[in-house]
């Protein structure tokens, strides 16, 4: 019960959250200035994403081989490896130095 | 129309693929963590938001009440709220249509299908949303059939950081030296955040360092 609970709920957040935004503007001209701020959101959500995801467990700070694994993929990236080749490398260099 | 949208559904194969590796992974931390099959199924089919998915997991996992769980879920997801403000004005039709249209929204179909001027492309973000959604769902099948596999052993948990770098990269490439500092500022408060705020929170906050974009350039 305390799952299926969770599920329901976490949807109803989740479908309330992506949402909100669309449903309180819509279809309209963009300010130049909101236009800049919308084109920087997005490097400043992926990397924060990547830091926390690669760096840290939940609110610990934690680099492992996970860490190794994510920097070797984003060296293929930068040197033109596409994205799925450039994720499997992380998943297979990480899982190599969990062996060691 | 129907082009754009054939579009966004071939170029999301690479990321689709990939989600269904980050999704396999879901399943069997779904099901080792007390999730019967089908929860962990029908979870990701009606939540399709992984980050949430595994923040809410992970707590109930660890012995955490219903109130945490759904907690950290939305703190996860809160990065959506400014990139739902920020796709609001390329939707048409009344509130409720607009409101369901961005339930598509994920985080890489957001950023491909962000056009440079600020506005996106909406055929081009329904379908490759679209191919996601079947793998999403497809691949936590998976994981839960193939329960008992370590995700960790198999580097999984490396996926998502790699996904999102892709997607950094991607998006660096196309942007300005702005984009660059932006970037690194958004980096850097959320790491330096992780230690004293809840999960989550450091996403929200960092995503503030786009307000940069304020300033007349």
């Amino acid at each position: 019960m305390r799952i299926w609970t969770t599920i329901a709920l976490v949807a109803l957040v989740t479908f309330t959250i992506k949402g909100l935004g669309p449903a309180v503007l819509g279809d309209r001209e963009l300010p130049a200035a909101f236009s800049r701020v919308v084109l920087l959101l997005a490097p400043a959500l992926l990397a924060a994403l990547v830091i926390t995801s690669a760096a840290a467990d939940g609110p610990e700070l934690r680099i492992g081989a996970d860490t190794a694994g994510v920097a070797f993929a984003g060296l293929l990236l930068l040197r033109g490896v596409t994205v799925l080749p450039a994720v499997l490398a992380a998943a297979v260099m990480t899982a190599l130095l969990r062996l060691l | 129309m129907a082009e754009r949208f054939r579009e966004g559904f071939r170029a999301s194969a690479p990321y689709a693929v990939a989600s269904l590796l980050l999704s396999f992974s879901f399943g069997a931390v779904a099901v080792a963590a007390g999730l019967s099959p089908l929860a962990a199924v029908v979870m990701s089919a009606i939540v399709y938001a992984g980050s949430a998915q595994f923040a809410s997991i992970g707590i109930l996992a660890a012995g955490g009440g219903v109130g945490a769980a759904v907690a950290a879920a939305a703190l996860m997801n809160s990065r959506f709220l400014p990139m739902g403000v920020a796709l609001g004005p390329s939707l048409p039709g009344g509130r409720l249509k607009r409101a369901l249209q961005g339930q598509t929204v994920v985080d890489s179909s957001w950023a491909l299908a962000l056009r440079e001027d600020g506005t996106f492309d909406r055929p081009f973000l329904f379908g490759h949303s679209a191919g996601q959604y079947v793998c999403w769902v497809t691949g936590t099948a998976l994981g839960v059939l193939g329960g008992g596999v370590d995700s960790r052993a198999l580097g999984l948990d490396a996926i998502f950081p790699a996904f999102f770098l892709a997607l950094l990269i991607g998006e660096l490439r196309k942007g300005t030296r702005t984009s660059l500092g932006v970037a690194l500022a958004g980096a850097g408060l959320a790491l330096a955040l992780v230690p004293v705020t809840p999960v989550g929170v450091p996403v929200l906050v960092a995503s503030g360092a786009a307000l940069v974009g304020l300033r007349r350039t």
